[in-house]
């Protein structure tokens, strides 16, 4: 019976049907937040992304000025010392954020988008368009993360945006999979064999009748790919594939003064520190969000194919 | 996926035997383990020949050629510089003759001279290779090994002290780039805090890793650290699930004593699927040793790598790429066919 009123319900109630289930993704996202873990994430996120962005406006020196001796010990006027140039260290780690953090959200943006593409066509569109874009996945899986975005900054120089783009890049495939398991159950359900039938566009389809279902595979993948790109493109400045040398990241910071470990150990410590606060509260935050979605115990055999099991399909590798 | 088709037509064990013998020859070759190597060998073939041609493809795409790049602004100025290095690179032939030398150059180990200090690629490489084999495999092990343990513990005292403690470490360490955890365990145990060990593994050329064990400290518990959480959490909560199983509960009912049930029954099972994860975390440190062995300067193809692409040392750079791309490749599938023999079902022809 439910069947026969669903055609002609359709329509009308489709822009509503919409607005509900974005409230559901909201409410996962408020609910995690509020549970201790994802209370805890939040809070770390929120203190180094207020680093990062107010952190500029208030740094008490210039950081690239020369200021004093090379790995100077803390003191009154610079309270975590200098740097191996004799640079204050807390005005670059101050100054020295704001761009990763920019960074990696434009490659996490670009990894969500086109793995989103790209697995959501694949599941539905099925046949060769799926089998020609998975195999494109197991090439580019292939190559450990890291690995792939240095063949392609070995080829062009470490330029800023071929990062973001080498790592947005080596995300899509992992988040393909993902979402191409999480579309094969969804466009098997009533209200998209209904569209089908009103004879809407599989393109449109896509966008206004699978996608909205797909909001928590793709708020869970988007948190865990956010973590892993910051790693990412730390690890790269800390490689020396950053910023041109002059500017401060907390990436770079780290491999430039751990000379002086025994000297002035802030130098490497303080940016470690934040980089560490920022990628534990972006996977707690992520967890909680995991866990209000999924609930909380996965039976084994289904943990296996959540890839966050393993870092080998994200994380530096 | 194919292990869960097969998981949909169970078949008494006996069923085999009662079908004529043509039927039986035809079981036999679609045995899916079998199958499964088969297909996943072909497509990991296929795979890195993609790779292979995209690797070298890369080093095309160059905005003006190879030996433009690596020289630099000095190309301008040396067209007899220029023209050598075109030649050692063989970038006047055609491309198809230049990626056959190539891909020919890959199996008889004649891959040309690295850019930068003029010794054989594979000279140069190989004493790396063997490094990073010998860093990954100790890695590998002890953390399969303390995952394991770790995982098995927690389990068994579910919701404990122990459990909640792991659980919060895991999520932390989880979440650290390698090379923090690196410089950490420099400041904790060789700078700061206290001098245990050397912060850098130099080896003098020509030695191996296990001349000097102790330069192999710290880089591989780097990555113990990194990986242990993974295999610890899947060895939970499958060792949970063996725990709670019918014939944990009918050996209990029988009286056999608890550590026997443990150690015979629960652990075997539930290492069965952690196998999988210990497999990925294998491939993960194809990428993981790339950091590592950059902050410790441990002479292994991963700081060979970060060299290479310092300087644009182009032969070197696809040799290694491609090396770790095959690795990868080939863990993969080793991965796939060790989840499918831990799952006794999918083991039985159909």
């Amino acid at each position: 019976m439910q069947d026969a009123a669903d055609p002609a319900q359709a329509a009308p109630a489709q822009p509503g049907a919409e607005r509900i289930r974005r409230h559901q993704w909201l409410a996962v996202l408020g609910q995690a937040v509020r549970t201790p873990r994802g209370g805890t994430g939040l809070g770390l996120v929120s203190f180094v992304v207020a680093i990062a962005v107010i952190g500029p406006f208030v740094a008490p020196h210039s950081p690239d000025a020369l200021l004093t001796v090379p790995f100077a010990k803390p003191s009154g006027s610079f309270p975590f010392g200098s740097d191996f140039l004799g640079r204050d260290v807390l005005s670059r780690v101050l100054g020295g954020g704001w761009l990763l953090l920019l960074m990696a959200v434009a490659a996490t943006v670009i990894g969500i988008a086109v793995g989103t593409a790209a697995g959501v066509s694949a599941a539905y569109l099925r046949g060769r368009t799926d089998g020609l874009i998975m195999r494109t996945v197991d090439v580019i899986l292939a190559f450990p993360q890291l690995v792939f975005a240095l063949l392609l900054l070995s080829i062009l120089g470490a330029k800023l945006w071929l990062i973001v783009l080498a790592v947005g890049l080596t995300h899509a495939p992992a988040v393909a999979r993902v979402l191409r398991s999480a579309t094969l159950d969804i466009s098997e359900r009533d209200y998209v064999k209904v569209a089908e039938l009103q004879g809407m566009r599989p393109a449109a389809v896509m966008a206004r009748e699978i996608l909205p279902g797909l909001s928590t595979p793709l708020m869970v993948e988007a948190g865990l790919r956010l973590t892993y790109s910051i790693i990412v493109m730390a690890g790269l400045a800390f490689l020396g594939f950053g910023q041109a040398p002059p500017a401060a990241n907390w990436g770079t910071m780290i491999n430039e003064n751990r000379a002086g470990l025994a000297l002035n150990p802030w130098a490497v410590i303080i940016p470690a520190m934040v980089i560490a606060l920022l990628t534990i509260g972006t996977n707690i935050l992520t967890d909680a969000i995991g866990r209000v979605a999924l609930g909380v115990d996965r039976r084994p055999e289904e943990a296996v194919l959540v890839d966050d099991l393993s870092p080998a399909e994200g994380r530096v590798a | 996926m194919a292990s869960a088709r097969a998981g949909l037509r169970p078949e008494p064990a006996g069923a085999a035997a009662s079908r004529p013998a043509a039927m039986r020859r035809a079981g036999r070759a679609a045995h899916p383990v079998r199958y499964l190597l088969g297909q996943r060998v072909a497509v990991g073939v296929f795979t890195l020949f993609v790779v292979s041609i995209l690797v070298f493809l890369a080093t095309e795409v160059l905005p003006g050629n190879a030996a433009n790049a690596v020289l630099g602004r000095t190309a301008a100025s040396s067209p007899a510089a220029l023209h050598r290095l075109e030649a050692a690179l063989h970038l006047n032939r055609g491309l198809l003759d230049q990626y056959w030398l190539w891909l020919s150059g890959l199996f008889t180990g004649n891959l040309g001279h690295s850019l930068v200090n003029g010794q054989p690629v594979w000279g140069y490489v190989e004493p790396r290779l063997i490094n990073s084999a010998v860093l990954m495999l100790v890695t590998g092990v002890i953390g399969a090994v303390a995952g394991v343990a770790l995982g098995a513990l927690a389990a068994l005292r579910k919701d404990g002290w122990f459990d909640h403690v792991t659980a919060v470490i895991a999520l932390t360490v989880t979440a650290l780039p390698e090379f923090v955890v690196a410089i950490g365990l420099v400041i904790l145990l060789s700078t700061v805090v206290t001098h245990l060990l050397p912060a850098v593994s130099l080896l003098a050329p020509g030695t191996y890793a296990w001349n000097a064990p102790q330069l192999l400290i710290l880089p591989a518990l780097t990555l113990v650290i990194v990986i242990v959480p993974y295999i610890q959490r899947m060895m939970r909560a499958a060792m949970i699930e063996a725990l709670e199983s019918d014939y944990v509960e009918m050996a209990k009912l029988k009286g056999v004593p608890m550590w026997r049930i443990v150690l015979m029954h629960a652990l075997p099972n539930a290492t069965a699927p952690t196998i999988q994860v210990i497999g990925l975390n294998f491939l993960y440190l194809a990428g993981g040793v790339v950091v590592v062995e950059y902050v410790f300067a441990f002479p292994g193809i991963g700081q060979g790598l970060v060299y290479a692409v310092d300087n644009r040392d182009i032969p070197v750079i696809q040799f290694i790429v491609v090396v770790l791309a095959a690795f990868y490749v080939f863990m993969n599938i080793v991965t796939d066919v060790i989840a499918l023999l831990a799952t006794p079902r999918h083991r039985i022809p159909r």
